[in-house]
């Protein structure tokens, strides 16, 4: 908006260097980082009696790749819709690359594949591309459409009606569509949920050359796996609230140290409690290690378990998945 | 960007109209019609040989209003349930989601809409009507005094039923809204017609019946001022009183004020429409 209004004052006469404010400002914004791909604040959504989402806020950075997680009735798909402006928050605030979200400019750059859709079975999928290239108004040639509709492995069906796909088939028209219009912000909505094995890890393929590209995409996903291997960061939500939210390293910076011990007796398990929270399943003691362990502290406590007369059997480092964190968050509340 | 997408959403919906089997079943009945009208003032021709002059145009005025009458409806039928699963189909099906996720004002999306029915249901009539008057020409020699503005007024009578599809589709399932929008037109043609038995009775309150239903759905005032431009207009000077309250002749022309109101009526409904599409959580 500055430049407008630079350029109008001088139009005015009020300025009589109207070229060189304009470069100023132009030099100013373009100095200023980029506004977050997606910002929002306080969102809130009842229906009826019902709080679906409550309070949620996060931003995903451009060219970042951040996860929804939770479980089923979260409010994750009603966020979403938020951002789209698809439904109405009732309190909080969006910004979609800058723009409010109130502004349907807002979303030119932003490509979405909804979680239940289909789309107009009488057009070919060629069709629906060109419909989208045009309500997005941009400019896709034909090649590039082909393109798109190739990396999704549907090259060969650009010619056939909609309405003779399986869901699969339209899951992968919709990456198509979310992707045709050169987006810098991509939502996708249970991308993988009708798509087999080999979908899947097509779909993994797609988010990890979008990361590669600098594309911003927000992924919900049930499959945990999927978002821990291309995520950066992850939002959990739960009952509409955010249970925790972080890179992947904040949220499974805990380590785990499996040690399988003969002879322990009372000294050698105020030994183990030093070094973290403990477990103990038989022989198999199981210490909860802090986020940033020192490095010297597994070796230490091996020499002196073994000095306190212990033997060691076996020490195995292990990593807390996201599964494992996830279901921790939301069974024990989550920490914020 | 408003333009663009009212234009590509109103080729979209001709589209889908072209594609979804409406055209064709419309075309199909309407061929079905004509060849039926075509026999039957064949017929009247044959048959009636002996018919004054004026007894020859009442009885075209009449068949003809009778099959035009076939035809709205036939337009009705068409466009309300065409104009049903164009907005509460896209909602249901999710297609919406990805469409109002663009860059797009829904208000540009559902004038889109409309203006894609208005289209297609004008054409219709335009194409299917005059080719009714050319069979009703070629059979019966009669030709009505005003021809285009009898088709103007059954485009436009479809073109406020269509609106009405879509307010009802903006708020409820694709078939609800087709089924209550072709039942709200035929109960404003029954009352109009109870109307006009009123005006042949001279009972004021018959007469209110009419008056009240053609203000709040202007599908049948808008019927009648067609009539009225199909029929002869000797016809009723000729037969009088005899004739008051037929349902398929007219007494009067249609007022400026009337035309008006069914103008605002369609903006009001439109706009109406415009306020719920724009507040709907989808």
């Amino acid at each position: 908006m500055a430049p407008v209004s630079a350029r109008v004052t001088a139009e005015q006469g009020g300025d009589p260097t109207p070229a060189t404010t304009e470069t100023d400002t132009e030099r100013l914004l373009a100095e200023l980082p980029p506004s977050p791909a997606v910002w929002c604040s306080g969102l809130r959504k009842r229906y009826r009696r019902r709080t679906a989402v409550d309070d949620v806020s996060f931003t995903v950075g451009r060219g970042e790749v951040v996860g929804l997680l939770g479980p089923n009735g979260a409010g994750k798909t009603s966020v979403i819709k938020m951002l789209l402006g698809l439904v109405r928050p009732d309190a909080g605030e969006v910004l979609l690359l800058g723009r409010p979200a109130r502004d349907p400019r807002a979303r030119a750059r932003v490509g979405y594949l909804p979680e239940l859709f289909r789309y107009q079975p009488w057009l070919t999928a060629a069709e629906v591309l060109a419909l989208h290239v045009r309500l997005a108004g941009a400019v896709v040639p034909p090649p590039r459409r082909r393109e798109c509709l190739a990396a999704v492995g549907l090259a060969d069906r650009a010619a056939d009606r909609v309405g003779g796909f399986s869901k699969g088939m339209q899951q992968r028209l919709g990456l198509a569509v979310a992707l045709v219009a050169d987006p810098e912000l991509v939502v996708l909505d249970e991308p993988t949920s009708a798509l087999d094995p080999l979908g899947r890890a097509d779909v993994r393929d797609l988010l990890l050359s979008l990361k590669e590209r600098g594309v911003a995409v927000l992924l919900n996903s049930h499959l945990i796996g999927e978002v821990e291997r291309v995520c950066d960061r992850v939002v959990v939500l739960d009952k509409g609230r955010v249970a925790a939210a972080g890179t992947l390293t904040e949220l499974l910076g805990r380590r785990e140290l499996r040690l399988r011990l003969d002879g322990v007796d009372a000294p050698v398990q105020a030994r183990l409690a030093t070094a973290g929270d403990v477990t103990r399943s038989g022989d198999t003691f199981t210490v909860t290690l802090p986020a940033d362990p020192d490095p010297t502290a597994v070796p230490d406590l091996v020499a002196d378990l073994v000095a306190l007369g212990v033997r060691v059997h076996a020490v195995e480092p292990g990593r807390i998945s996201l599964e494992e964190r996830l279901l921790d968050i939301l069974r024990t509340g989550g920490d914020r | 960007m408003i333009v663009r997408t009212v234009l590509t959403v109103a080729g979209l919906t001709l589209q889908e109209a072209a594609r979804r089997q409406v055209l064709r079943s419309l075309a199909a009945l309407t061929v079905l019609l004509l060849a039926l009208s075509a026999w039957g003032f064949s017929r009247i021709d044959a048959e009636f040989g002996g018919l004054t002059s004026g007894e020859a145009r009442l009885v075209a005025s009449m068949v003809l209003n009778l099959v035009m009458f076939g035809l709205s409806l036939i337009a009705a039928l068409g466009t309300a349930f065409l104009a049903g699963p164009t907005l509460a189909g896209d909602i249901e099906s999710g297609a919406a989601l990805s469409i109002l996720a663009r860059p797009v004002h829904r208000f540009a999306v559902l004038l889109g809409k409309w203006l894609g029915l208005v289209t297609f249901g004008a054409g219709f009539v335009a194409v299917a009507g005059l080719a009714q008057l050319l069979v009703v020409r070629f059979t019966v020699d009669y030709w009505p005094p005003a021809p285009v503005t009898g088709l103007a007024l059954l485009a436009a009578q479809t073109i406020v039923l269509l609106t009405l599809g879509l307010l009802l589709s903006s708020v409820s399932s694709p078939m609800a809204s087709g089924v209550v929008a072709v039942g709200l037109f035929g109960s404003t043609w029954i009352a109009g017609v109870v109307g006009a038995f009123g005006t042949a009775l001279d009972n004021e309150g018959v007469i209110r019946v009419g008056t009240v239903s053609r203000m709040l759905l202007p599908t049948d005032g808008l019927w009648r001022g067609a009539m009225n431009a199909f029929q002869d207009p000797t016809v009723l000077v000729q037969f009088g009183p005899a004739m008051q309250g037929h349902p398929f002749l007219s007494d009067a022309s249609l007022t400026g004020t009337y035309l008006t109101w069914a103008a605002v009526w369609i903006a009001l409904v439109l706009g109406l429409t415009a306020v719920l599409f724009r507040r709907r959580d989808l």
